[in-house]
């Protein structure tokens, strides 16, 4: 399928300026039998405080997206920019939530929510306070001093996200962060991620394979096809918000899933 | 007839069973089940001496060792005879052999681990050196230093070194490439990321190759002692060859494997200090329900 402009889709009103725009982005990777393709010749647009799943088979590329997006993998060809510069490895502008917590054992929740802060070197007096707030905010306010293995599964990846969100980052990269979680708590994990957005409008980039977390969470999903990874087709999701569980059951819900299903059945393969 | 499995576990005032508290045994069998095994070695001991009747010379009764050990404990620490005066010489000989080979195996385990260059192009010659038998060198150690300390500390260091380098690039090697992203994504300096990630990463691993470095220096240091020493344990167990005293050979051998045992504790409380994140993951994944 032939890539689409995400921006010629978009039947919304001006956005105002992107945050992220990516202009034939490719990434290949070089092994030991040549390269391996992962991103062909990407073009998007991601506009300040929207919420946008990238979503695609497994080995599609969309981690690889991520690390680029982070700055963490340098891209082969194209061009990044973010707010207007040219991306050019890790900014304080972008913060990473991982599919595990990767939180520090020998630390505890507070020492670990500071990490990015020390690591920074900004001044910790004035970052201790938010870092506490946001804890409550995810109610763990009892577990500061608390370490990592005293944590349910769930509760350490609300931290890793508190981590992430104390640099106070205008992005938030998310890859498949609930993927290990069971079904309810992602669902719970869902709801408060929604509410932690609403509430501080960062822009998400939020890596899925589950095509209900993409609909349920996005302003818009970015389908992609299988390897290489390019985009299939952008979707917007016009479903009101503040979403809730019950928004699942609806119609519109329903077709939007099923859009996107027919999407990813098209490029093959199990999914 | 069938049998019948009987929950008797207690039951509280809801009806539910409650979690039975495991026993003595199993919460402190290192002051039950241990103190039971060293009786039951001892009266075996004594059973292949008094009952047996084998020569004193080949295996000596347990009365005469302990007579034995009692002589040479009960000496004061200065008197040149006494246990206290050999042993304090070859665990300072063990213990600095222990710092210098382990501080040197850590510290070249990270640096060989964190340039691959260095590592690569050192990789034949310390699967070379690993694999000579350490304790041949001790006879030179004799012709480069003489019959004192250092000798004995350089043959004990280099034995201690290896496991410590091992574990340490082992250690290294299983740094969750996630940790160091996370690094990388919050701009870690370099030093950072060394010292705040990956070196306590390896901890665990560290631990490990010391445990094994703390028993191998004390190897090293009575081989260094066997080849040329004017004190020592080591030196002392020669002497009691060469004079056929079996008993006191058996108390020397006894009071070493207690040193061994308690460096090796002293690693373990310092692990237990610094890196019991490990350990505490460890006890919970490793929780044992008891059945009453």
């Amino acid at each position: 399928m032939k890539p689409v402009r995400a921006d010629s889709l978009d039947t919304s009103a001006d956005r105002g300026r992107p945050l992220i725009r990516a202009h034939g982005l490719s990434k290949t990777y070089i092994t030991d039998s040549g390269g391996v393709t992962a991103l062909k010749s990407l073009d998007f647009e991601i506009y300040d405080g929207e919420f946008v799943s990238v979503i695609g088979q497994s080995g599609c590329g969309k981690s690889t997206l991520l690390k680029v997006l982070a700055g963490l993998l340098p891209y082969t060809t194209g061009s990044v920019e973010l707010n207007g510069k040219p991306l050019r490895g890790p900014t304080p502008q972008a913060a990473v939530v991982f599919q595990s917590p990767v939180l520090l054992p020998w630390r505890t929740l507070l020492d670990n929510v500071l990490l990015p802060i020390e690591f920074r070197k900004l001044p910790m007096a004035s970052y201790r306070q938010s870092a506490a707030d946001l804890l409550e905010m995810v109610g763990l306010s009892d577990f500061t001093q608390r370490y990592p293995f005293e944590l349910s599964g769930g509760m350490q990846q609300r931290v890793a996200l508190v981590r992430a969100l104390v640099q106070d980052p205008r992005l938030l990269l998310m890859d498949e962060p609930f993927g290990a979680l069971d079904a309810m708590t992602r669902e719970q994990m869902n709801l408060e991620l929604l509410r932690i957005w609403s509430h501080s409008r960062k822009t998400v980039i939020f890596i899925t394979h589950s095509i209900a977390e993409a609909v349920f969470l996005s302003d818009r999903v970015i389908a992609m096809t299988a390897r290489p990874g390019t985009i299939a087709e952008v979707i917007t999701i016009d479903l009101p918000r503040p979403r809730a569980l019950s928004s699942i059951n609806t119609e519109r819900f329903g077709r939007y899933a099923a859009k996107l299903r027919s999407l990813l059945d098209a490029q093959g393969g199990m999914f | 007839m069938t049998v019948q499995a009987v929950d008797r576990r207690p039951v509280d005032s809801r009806g539910l069973a409650q979690e039975a508290r495991p026993g003595v045994l199993r919460r402190y069998p290192q002051f039950t089940i241990s103190p039971a095994i060293l009786v039951a070695l001892l009266v075996a001991w004594w059973f292949a001496t008094d009952v047996l009747d084998t020569p004193p010379y080949i295996v000596p009764p347990p009365q005469d060792v302990l007579r034995a050990a009692l002589g040479g404990l009960s000496r004061s620490p200065w008197d040149k005879a006494s246990y206290w005066y050999h042993a304090s010489i070859t665990v300072w000989e063990a213990v600095l052999g222990f710092a210098i080979g382990s501080a040197l195996g850590a510290l070249l385990g990270l640096v060989l681990s964190h340039w691959p260059i260095l590592g690569k192009s050192w990789y034949p010659y310390i699967v070379g050196f690993q694999s000579l038998p350490k304790v041949a060198l001790a006879p030179l150690m004799v012709v480069w230093f003489g019959f004192g300390l250092e000798g004995k500390v350089f043959i004990s260091a280099i034995i201690a070194f290896f496991p410590v380098l091992v574990n340490m690039m082992a250690g290294y090697q299983a740094v969750e490439p996630e940790r160091i992203e996370l690094a990388r994504s919050c701009n870690a300096s370099e030093l950072d990321l060394l010292t705040k990630i990956i070196i306590p990463s390896c901890l665990p691993f560290l631990f490990a190759g010391l445990g094994v470095a703390s028993v191998l220096s004390i190897l090293g240091a009575v081989v260094g002692e066997f080849v040329g020493a004017s004190a020592g344990l080591g030196m002392l167990l020669m002497q009691y060859n060469q004079a056929m005293e079996i008993s006191p050979m058996f108390a020397v051998i006894l009071l070493l494997g207690v040193i061994g045992f308690l460096m090796n504790y002293a690693v373990g409380l310092v692990e237990r200090r610094y890196c019991f994140w490990a350990q505490r993951a460890n006890a919970v994944a490793r929780t044992v329900w008891v059945r009453p």
